[in-house]
């Protein structure tokens, strides 16, 4: 079986930069394969190179694919990150300014 | 030569050149039975790399502190991408490549991959990458780092200093830092300004072309200006401009303790803005006589729930009687349009500058605003609070903010509970609405506090977050010099006082006009209060009047500002 999602970025930094790190040390402690789909690209959700590669600045939509034993929790933990953190990331950037 | 001021001061020294070295890196392919042996070397050196870096970090920490330490964070993430390492695990494989030229070769595939992306985030994270490689490649080939002792203190010039070579660097032995390339945000940047240490980037390809070791370099991280051999003519004027920066940061320090008072003896309120209890701390060491502006909206943010009535008292409370009297003006929530805040779940706007914000959004959330109003009623008792609302355009958004004020004032006087009934209300003249219609506000407020970071992007139609138009974007413009005068002689008509908190408030140059306009307080940020009460200390309201009147005569930027330069004193 394959869990696959949509998400829209909302916030304004992308999932890029420091989100992307944050990102990716979410997606690390899952043993399934992941992956995010942007624009026809494919990388790995793992990879903080892939990440920040394709580009997922606010108002794009990515694809979020796991497959594998806990590939149920990990699509939903990283929609939920998409879809609400970011946005406290952008507040957090907004405090420092 | 000229670059970028990264980090500001001088220095006059002798220079010591940090080398790009280029590794050599054997292309030769192994035998299939290799694989396995330079596999195995290949994870040796990514452990021992993972080590090094991570002993890098803790030193870079505690010596400089976390920030400092941060990219050392990004440089492990790298080593440890499962594609990077499976890239790297794949091209000795396939490609039998030896185990270094695997990863010189997957360091450059994933730097062009950053690099389709234009951003200077993504420039700096490529730089990252090299210098990972570039590590990883070191300790597989046995090559160590070429030694960076040196025993006097000197000038370090190199094309770019990477996070290991900054690492590598004794601060007590470096005068300043000159490369050829680089930006404000460099990591090595970022360690000069923490050390104090100056340093010009960006000087460009032709630096390394034109000095030598040992040559004699004056560095300028004021002007951004690299002088090699300089004459001795040069180098007594620029030693005598060390010696007067080092008076003038000991002059500007001895006003920590004295009042902003004006040549003939006028006592002038000079006094801070702040977003938080630290910068509270700022602004009382260096003698703020209160605070003009207490953004709210740190209060507000990262958090999935609105502050309640009781932490908001007693935040304000606390700050109140930190003041010990002093005046403490809360600015009401700011928020919306851009700044959002994810538990009032606002659609993203065309404009938001010109959107749902301040007290637009307050006045229709008014179970937000009422929890906000109640606290600081409640707080009044305990200090010298005013209140102040935001992006006030018309008489009735400011009646409708007292309506809910007046309701608030009912509901605690009900239930008993103290607060200042004379409580001082004022409004942030921010949008040229407000200041076109000054005299009906001035009738139903206690003072007016000019914003001018709003007001000169609503009067210029300047976004100055916009590079491209952020120029345009000036304090000098002779409308936005006629709205501040418009404001402060309105008020004044009106019987109320009337200050600024927008940044022109701490504006050098700006500062004899306000003077003069009869500006009654000035709120700024703490780095500019030292530097404004020595000013003050050198005019009288009547010499600045006379300023401001031959100003109000100029009629373009260029003449104000040629105008209050020339004035400077």
């Amino acid at each position: 079986m394959m869990v696959r999602k949509e998400a829209i970025i909302k916030n304004k930094t992308g999932l890029h930069a420091r989100p992307a790190a944050r990102f990716v040390q979410l997606t690390k402690k899952y043993q399934s394969e992941l992956k995010i789909i942007c624009d026809d690209r494919e990388v790995n959700a793992k990879s903080i190179m892939g990440v920040l590669s394709i580009g997922a600045v606010k108002g794009k939509k990515i694809i979020l694919v796991a497959d594998g034993k806990d590939e149920k929790e990990a699509v939903a933990e990283m929609v939920q990150f998409i879809e609400d953190e970011l946005s406290a990331i952008d507040q957090d950037n907004l405090a420092k300014e | 030569m000229r670059g970028i001021a990264a980090s500001p001061g001088i220095a006059i020294g002798k220079i010591f050149i940090i080398n790009e070295e280029k590794l050599e890196i054997s292309q030769d392919k192994i035998a299939e039975e290799r694989v396995i042996a330079e596999l195995d070397i290949l994870q040796g050196a990514i452990e021992k790399t993972k080590q090094e870096i991570k002993s890098l970090k803790e030193q870079t920490g505690k010596r400089l502190g976390p920030e400092q330490a941060e990219i050392f964070a990004a440089h492990l993430m790298f080593l440890e991408d499962p594609e990077f390492i499976a890239s790297i695990k794949s091209e000795i494989k396939k490609n039998k490549l030896r185990a270094e030229a695997a990863v010189a070769r997957v360091a450059d595939r994933f730097i062009q991959l950053l690099a389709t992306v234009e951003d200077e985030y993504l420039l700096a994270r490529q730089a990252d990458i090299r210098d990972v490689g570039q590590r990883i490649i070191r300790i597989i080939s046995g090559v160590g780092w070429k030694s960076l002792d040196f025993n006097d203190k000197m000038v370090i010039v190199a094309k770019e200093l990477t996070p290991s070579d900054t690492a590598r660097l004794n601060p007590e032995q470096v005068l300043a830092l000159v490369t050829a390339e680089g930006s404000r945000t460099s990591h090595a940047v970022i360690i000069a300004r923490s050390l104090g240490i100056p340093a010009v980037v960006g000087v460009g390809r032709e630096l390394l072309a034109e000095v030598s070791n040992g040559s004699e370099v004056i560095v300028d991280g004021i002007d951004g200006l690299v002088l090699i051999e300089p004459s001795e003519e040069r180098k007594a004027q620029y030693h005598s401009k060390i010696k007067s920066l080092a008076e003038e940061q000991q002059r500007v320090n001895s006003y920590q303790d004295k009042k902003a008072v004006t040549r003939d003896g006028e006592e002038i309120k000079v006094v801070g803005n702040i977003g938080n209890l630290t910068e509270l701390e700022h602004i009382l060491a260096r003698g703020g006589e209160g605070i003009g502006l207490f953004r709210t909206e740190f209060l507000y943010l990262n958090r999935e729930q609105p502050p309640s009535e009781e932490e908001q008292f007693s935040v304000y409370k606390l700050t109140a009687e930190k003041l010990k009297g002093k005046p403490l003006i809360i600015r009401t929530l700011d928020i919306g349009g851009d700044k959002e805040l994810s538990f009032l779940n606002l659609p993203a706007e065309e404009n938001p500058f010109l959107g749902y914000r301040a007290i637009r959004l307050c006045l229709e959330r008014t179970d937000l605003f009422k929890v906000q109003l109640r606290a600081i009623l409640k707080a009044s008792f305990y200090g010298n609070i005013k209140v102040m609302y935001p992006m006030i355009s018309s008489l009735e958004e400011l009646r409708a903010a007292n309506r809910v004020l007046e309701n608030c004032r009912q509901e605690l006087s009900a239930a008993g509970i103290n607060y200042n009934p004379g409580l001082e209300i004022g409004v942030m003249i921010e949008i040229p609405a407000a200041v076109v219609i000054a005299d009906l506000l001035a009738k139903e407020v206690d003072f007016f506090s000019i914003g001018t970071n709003d007001l000169i992007q609503y009067t210029l139609a300047v976004d100055r977050t916009n590079e491209r138009v952020a120029d345009l974007y000036t304090p000098y413009h002779p409308s936005v010099l006629r709205l501040i005068r418009q404001t402060i002689d309105a008020g004044h008509q009106a019987g109320i006082w009337v200050g600024m908190c927008g940044e022109a408030a701490g504006d050098e140059l700006l500062l004899p006009f306000l003077l003069g306009s009869q500006l009654d307080e000035f709120s700024m940020s703490a780095v500019s209060i030292l530097r404004i009460k020595e000013l003050l200390a050198r005019w009288t309201r009547k010499e600045a009047a006379v300023l401001a009147e031959r100003v109000m005569e100029l009629s373009s930027t260029d003449e104000v500002r040629a105008y209050l330069a020339k004035s400077l004193r």
